[in-house]
């Protein structure tokens, strides 16, 4: 048994795809000697990278494969042999299992004896495997974009393969692969170490080694290492901390391959510095985004929580205070470089007021078959009329003259310097003008949260107005694209129309006032009078209420579609409906009336098919044992009951109730045969069943409750 | 420990000293190209160039012009024209990466006192058919390089591919004199008298009057003329150049492929006129830049297919 170690050393590999590279070499590298029978299931394994290498560790590697006996049967002994001499079919055999003709056996069978064999398959030494299957595994690799780099293009890589290091035990592998052999040679940090060689002895040795040349390969323990550098930095200016920001401290983690520890003689790796106050006039939003997205900066607060006129750059470097100070200094040469940029571009703007912005969406392009971005504002103030008009007429507090300032003036950031330079603040530098060119906090806060939510992790618009703008502008986006047939298929889903409906779905979810609106009163708005388009939306939308029901909700499966079954057009009532389900699914009662419902639906369904008619109405008169008087009278009275409990909300209680009828349920099956011979008795049966099932069906289908083990 | 401004070069010592580097790495020294570009990569010393299997070290300096990135001389970051130094090297050589850090080393900048970090960046010219991928270099934040594995040009695969590395002298020389405006840069000092001459002497007036040409001035109705007729002309050559079969060695020869590219190149500049002064509908932009891309890429085309055509004729004649 002895550890393998591999490590593939490249030009800078883009930090997006560092992680999911070491994780895919890692599971590559592993699946390979599991399936070469190098190592047993399960074996211990580790993942390294920094951006300029790639690199795992397995332990328990077997020297060799095992040999593999086979046993063979060939042909019947009496072909084989004649006169106990070998016939060519004998020799052939032993030929085809690699024995000699003298090892070839008998055995017995049913249809009489037959010749066998032990064939031997030899097992090949790990480097023998490890050099033949590695290289393979190696070009497999997923790159989200990859690149030639050699003369007659062989290969495409991410970047440029410049070194590999292959050890079994000490025993270099040479796995040959994009023009380079691997040894034992590695390389440290290009600047605080220099071009020098490192020779890595054993796989154990690796990550000591490497972190002699100023390489921390363990890429947790890296992030450790900047986040306790980041924190050091930051004490040093008393009442200070650095905003969290998890993303950004992945992404340097993966542009690093180095970070100071605490103490190592006063050098460090992260710098704290700081820029004019007079910046501070400028919109957070706008400095945090300039130092956060442009620059890799962490912005820094008080403690109060402010924004404090201070940042902090990570290095892929250290340096005692002194030298600190030089690379402080650029870094603080350029962020005031980008904030002077974005100035300029904010002062430029409030030249053309958004008002006079309107005019300029003509030019503007939305999609070119949709029009420009004044058409789709046009569209929009409909939408968001329509919508507003409802959520209206059902009680709910909407300033319209608000929104609709909200809708028109909505896009006209895209004209403005400061977008074209930032475009991940659209929407928040239109709502930023839009205050302070005097407009109403409820219009200025609407258009600052039009593009919310961006994911299923983003927070919805904070406000009704808001809310409405962000739900029209995304019904109008996703109507136009179906409307043109670019509804997305399969994974592909250019225009993001899924994320816009994801977004309709969580903002009616979770909007801290309740929108009385359904799916398909957003469809119907959305795409007006055109039939068919509506119940195409209306299904996409249903959709992904599942999808949000499902992946955030974390509702299981057989819920979410009995929920859906019995109605998929009030997102906040499905949430409420499918939470009560699961809350008393696990109850014996409720999982034993799932089941009779389920069978009751069967029953219904097989009477349908053999064209037995139900009755138009229970008539108590054929109603004729008493199991079945029983459970129509207690379903009667149930029935009212749960009615009032779901109007008001109460689906627990509903639920609980309807799971109070599994005695008048479980004795009605017990005793009553429903597809009796008398066509009318049958007949009422089959109308007891249905009015059952349609009085207690409307907070979800139980038939599709998965009741499995009862 | 603040940079040493006194020993910091001046703009020129700046271009000298990358060119000195380059050539002295087996780079021939172009001049700057004579037709408005927008970026080094235009110049045909770099797009066509890297066309085609013939390994091609160049260097250059190349002023670029965007018309739309003016500021009439009032923001201290932007210019209507900035100079780029491009450096081609086709094949790149195994060390591209560590040549390029040399190269830093040898402009005064001591890679132990600073940080350096190669971020990805992706280059794209869609309208001539052309990308690769690399990344921009960051030196204490200020990115001074774009740093190129050009993949494509033209729609062509490249083989050998090629390494491109540009060099954004201002900001070098802002970051190496330490100052805040490109126009305080020092291009150059008086030996005698050590009178400094700067950036702003130098290209100040260019910046203020061209931004006002580009955005106030421009006769659109003539730059749209302007760019019909060099198109026409162009198309007309990339007709004739179809017919390279039927034609003789000399004719090929001197087929004006490379003329067709000035005109295309032409076109694209009347093109970031127009769009500067905002001309070009967001309808009509999609169409003109197709309109350009076929020039482009047609050049490219036509240019490949002399090249192997006279390559061929010249491996016959020595078989003859």
């Amino acid at each position: 048994m002895a550890e393998f170690l591999f490590e593939i050393g490249l030009e800078e590999i883009p930090a997006r795809m560092i992680a999911g590279a070491q994780a895919e070499l890692e599971r590559r590298v592993v699946a390979m000697l599991e399936r070469e029978r190098l190592v047993r299931a399960g074996v211990e394994s580790r993942g390294f990278s920094t951006p300029r290498r790639l690199a795992v560790t397995v332990a328990g590697v077997a020297e060799r494969q095992e040999d593999v006996a086979e046993e063979l049967v060939g042909p019947s002994a009496k072909i084989a042999f004649k006169d106990g001499v070998a016939t060519p079919a004998a020799v052939a055999f032993a030929k085809k299992a690699g024995v000699a003709v003298e090892d070839l056996k008998t055995v017995s069978t049913p249809k009489g004896e037959y010749l066998a064999a032990t064939s031997v398959k030899a097992g090949r030494s790990a480097a023998e495997v490890i050099a033949a299957e590695l290289p393979k595994e190696l070009a497999g690799i997923y790159w989200a974009k990859n690149m030639y780099w050699r003369a007659g293009k062989p290969e495409r890589f991410v970047r440029p393969v410049r070194w590999m290091v292959a050890l079994l035990g000490s025993e270099v592998v040479p796995v040959e692969f994009a023009g380079k052999t691997a040894g034992k040679v590695t390389f440290g940090h290009r600047v605080l170490f220099g071009d020098g060689e490192i020779a890595v002895w054993a796989p154990g040795t690796y990550v000591e080694a490497l972190e002699k040349a100023f390489v921390i390969v363990d890429v947790e323990a890296r992030r450790h290492r900047i986040r306790k550098a980041l924190d050091r930095a930051t004490r040093s200016v008393d009442g200070l901390r650095w905003r969290e920001d998890h993303g950004l401290v992945d992404k340097l983690t993966h542009l690093t391959e180095w970070a100071s520890v605490e103490g190592s003689a006063g050098r460090d790796s992260v710098v704290l510095g700081g820029f004019e106050a007079a910046y501070m006039e400028l919109p957070e939003e706008v400095l945090v985004t300039v130092m956060r997205d442009h620059q890799s900066y962490f912005a820094v607060e008080d403690k109060a929580g402010s924004l404090a006129p201070h940042f902090l750059a990570v290095l892929n470097m250290e340096a005692d205070e002194a030298g600190l100070e030089v690379i402080r200094h650029g870094n603080a040469r350029v962020l005031r470089a980008r904030f002077n940029d974005a100035r300029f571009f904010w002062e430029f703007d409030q030249r053309v007021p958004l008002v006079e912005r309107v005019k300029l969406l003509e030019s503007v392009t939305f999609q070119k078959d949709l029009g420009s971005y004044a058409a789709k504002s046009e569209r929009v103030k409909k939408v968001a009329a329509a919508l507003a008009g409802l959520v209206v007429l059902r009680g709910a507090a909407v300033d319209v003259v608000a929104l609709d300032e909200a809708v028109v003036l909505a896009k006209t950031d895209l004209t403005s310097e400061l977008v074209k330079e930032f475009t991940e603040l659209q929407g928040v530098v239109g709502g930023l003008y839009a205050r302070a060119q005097g407009f109403s906090a409820a219009a200025a806060t609407a258009i600052y949260d039009q593009y919310l939510p961006k994911s299923m992790e983003d927070s919805v618009p904070r406000t009704v107005e808001g809310a409405v703008l962000a739900i029209a502008d995304k019904a109008d986006t996703i109507a136009g694209m179906f409307g043109l047939g670019l509804e997305p298929t399969g994974s592909k889903d250019p225009f993001a129309l899924r994320r816009a409906a994801n977004g309709i779905v969580k903002i009616l979810a979770e909007s801290a006032v309740a929108l009385p609106l359904t799916l398909g009163e957003i469809a119907q708005a959305a795409a007006g009078h055109k039939e068919e388009l509506v119940s195409r939306l209306e299904v996409f939308l249903a959709e992904r209420l599942e999808f949000y029901l499902r992946e955030v909700k974390g509702q299981a499966y057989d819920v979410v579609k009995a929920v859906l079954a019995a109605g998929a057009n009030d997102v906040r009532d499905a949430v409420a409906r499918a939470e009560a389900v699961t809350s008393v699914r696990g109850s014996d009662d409720f999982a034993a009336v799932s089941a009779a419902f389920k069978r009751m639906k069967n029953i219904l369904s097989q009477a349908g098919e053999k064209g037995f008619a139900a009755g138009a109405v229970v008539d108590g008169a054929l109603l004729t044992e008493a199991s079945e008087r029983s459970l129509a009278e207690r379903s009667a009275e149930l029935a009212g009951a749960v009615k009032g409990l779901r109007e008001q909300g109460r689906y627990a209680a509903a639920l609980e109730a309807i799971a109070t009828l599994r005695p008048q349920v479980d004795a009605f099956f017990e005793a009553v045969m429903v597809m009796a011979p008398d066509a009318a008795v049958r007949g009422n049966r089959l109308a007891l069943l249905e009015r059952v099932l349609g009085d207690f069906s409307g907070i979800a289908d139980f038939s599709e409750i998965v009741t499995a083990g009862l | 420990m603040v940079l040493d401004k006194k020993k910091a070069l001046t703009f020129q010592e700046l271009l000298f000293t990358l060119q000195r580097f380059w050539a002295d790495r087996g780079c021939v020294l172009q001049q700057p190209y004579d037709v408005e570009v927008g970026a080094g990569t235009m110049s045909p010393d770099t797009f066509l160039r890297v066309l085609g299997p013939k390994p091609v070290r160049i260097a250059y300096a190349q002023p670029s012009r965007r018309p739309a990135d003016g500021r009439y001389g009032e923001n201290p970051n932007r210019l209507f024209r900035h100079t780029q130094l491009q450096v081609i090297l086709k094949p790149p050589p195994e060390r591209v990466q560590e040549m390029y850090l040399e190269s830093l080393v040898a402009i005064g900048i001591d890679l132990k006192e600073h940080d350096i970090k190669f971020e990805e960046d992706n280059w794209e010219w869609p309208v001539g058919g052309a990308w690769g991928v690399g990344w921009q270099v960051m030196l204490d934040g200020l990115e001074i390089t774009q740093f190129t594995y050009f993949q494509q040009c033209g729609g062509m695969d490249l083989d050998p591919i090629c390494g491109e590395i540009t060099y954004g002298l201002e900001r070098i020389a802002g970051f190496l004199q330490d100052v805040d405006s490109i126009y305080d840069i020092v291009w150059a000092v008086e030996p005698d008298t050590g009178r400094k001459v700067t950036y702003g002497e130098m290209r100040l007036a260019e910046e203020e009057q061209f931004s006002a040409y580009s955005f106030d001035y421009a006769d659109v109705g003539r730059l749209w003329e302007h760019l019909n007729s060099y198109e026409a002309e162009c198309l007309g050559l990339l007709e004739k150049a179809k017919g390279f079969e039927g034609m003789e060695t000399l004719e090929l020869k001197r087929f004006p492929v490379l003329g067709a590219y000035e005109l295309a190149l032409k076109c694209s500049h009347m093109f970031n006129l127009l769009d500067a002064r905002g001309a070009i509908s967001v309808t009509e932009r999609v169409g003109v830049m197709a309109r350009i891309r076929m020039l482009v890429v047609g050049v490219a085309k036509a240019y490949a297919a002399q090249g192997q055509m006279l390559n061929e004729v010249a491996k016959e004649g020595v078989a003859v």
